[in-house]
Order: C-alpha cells, then sequence, then structure tokens
C-alpha cells in the first residue's frame, strides 16, 4: 500500500457495468515529505475520500476485495483516510470538504 | 488505473483463441495536462472506444480479464470506461 493525495476526480458515463456507483479519484502518490511521488493514477474509492485528503491505497486485483461480491475491473482502490502518518514535518494537507451523503462502504 | 487517449485499432488475423471477438486498441497513457506519458501499449476495449477518445485503462492482468469477461485471457491491460472529463483540484 501507498499513501497518496487525492488530487481530482474522474467522470465516466460509458464504462464497465461493474463500475458503475463507484467513485474514481485521481491520486499523486507521496513520498514521507509529503512530495508528488511518480506519476498520477486513477483509483475506485473504497473509504469515502475527498479532494485535497491524503489517503492510503492498494494496488493489483486486491483493489476490487472492498466491493466485495462485485469484482469491479479495477487495480488501485483508496481503502484508508489518513488523520496523521510520521511525515519528516512538512505541512499537512488542506482541509477537504467531505461529501455529506457518501456513505462508509 | 490511468487515463489514456486511443490511437486507433489492432488488426490481428491470427491470434490466441481468448481475444476472438475482442477489439485491441493502441492507447497513449496520459499524465497531467494530457501530456503523453511512455510509451502507448495495446488494451483490450471492453466498452467501445473510438479513436482520439480520453479512456480509463485498467493495468491487471486479471481485472482486464473480468472485464473482457473471460477467465485465464493473456492479457494485462483494458479499457473499461470512456471518460467524460477529469477534474483537477
Amino acid at each position: 500500500m501507498q499513501v497518496a493525495r487525492v488530487v481530482g476526480d474522474v467522470v465516466a458515463t460509458r464504462k464497465d457495468e461493474s463500475l458503475v456507483g463507484l467513485r474514481l479519484m485521481v491520486l499523486q502518490p507521496l513520498d514521507p515529505s509529503r512530495r508528488p511521488l511518480g506519476r498520477i493514477l486513477v483509483a475506485a474509492d473504497a473509504a469515502g475520500a475527498g479532494v485535497g485528503e491524503e489517503v492510503f491505497f492498494v494496488r493489483g486485483r486486491e483493489a476490487a476485495f472492498p466491493f466485495y461480491p462485485v469484482e469491479p475491473p479495477v487495480d488501485a482502490a483508496i481503502v484508508g483516510i489518513i488523520d496523521h502518518w510520521p511525515t519528516d514535518g512538512a505541512a499537512g494537507p488542506t482541509p477537504a470538504r467531505r461529501a455529506p451523503d457518501m456513505k462508509q462502504p | 488505473m490511468i487515463v489514456g487517449r486511443v490511437l486507433g485499432p489492432l488488426v490481428a488475423s491470427q491470434k490466441h483463441r481468448k481475444f476472438e471477438g475482442s477489439t485491441l486498441l493502441l492507447v497513449q497513457p496520459l499524465g497531467e495536462g494530457d501530456a503523453a506519458i511512455g510509451p502507448a501499449l495495446l488494451a483490450v476495449d471492453t466498452v467501445g472506444a473510438g479513436v482520439h477518445e480520453k479512456v480509463l485503462l485498467v493495468l491487471d492482468g486479471r481485472a482486464a480479464g473480468d472485464a473482457m469477461q473471460k477467465k485465464a485471457a493473456p492479457v494485462d491491460a483494458a479499457i473499461v470506461g470512456i471518460i467524460d472529463h477529469v477534474e483537477l483540484a
């Protein structure tokens, strides 16, 4: 698993049936100094994350597990929202507005 | 998943039987600002994407096989969505 900041979201009307209802978020992985690490990617949201929040995510087929018994074709999923983590002193995340109607799966 | 741009279809008459009925598209991965990142790759299309469309690409063998609804398909990438827009904060 890896730490990332949610930097955006993706809207796709035409998609695999099992992706319907999932939120797709754009993630920027972070290093322990909160600096961007590598390329951005798109992850399915299994934690109710909002833009600007720091999250941790899982890669690989395991990313589909939070949505069991549905098995959506995803290779990355947000599985937690970080309250705090041992960074080396850099500034914290910008506070994000949480989607009020988002239920926690 | 990553975002990509469809470059065009690839035609191959002779291929593994699991590819029968599937469309193979050459896709250019995109980064921030829709800049091309890295080499183009070949993905199975499961949603009917067209040339120049921006798509959602899954880069995992089993996920790609599930999208094709085939077990043990020799694939490692699939187009699973057509992107209307990406909103970056």
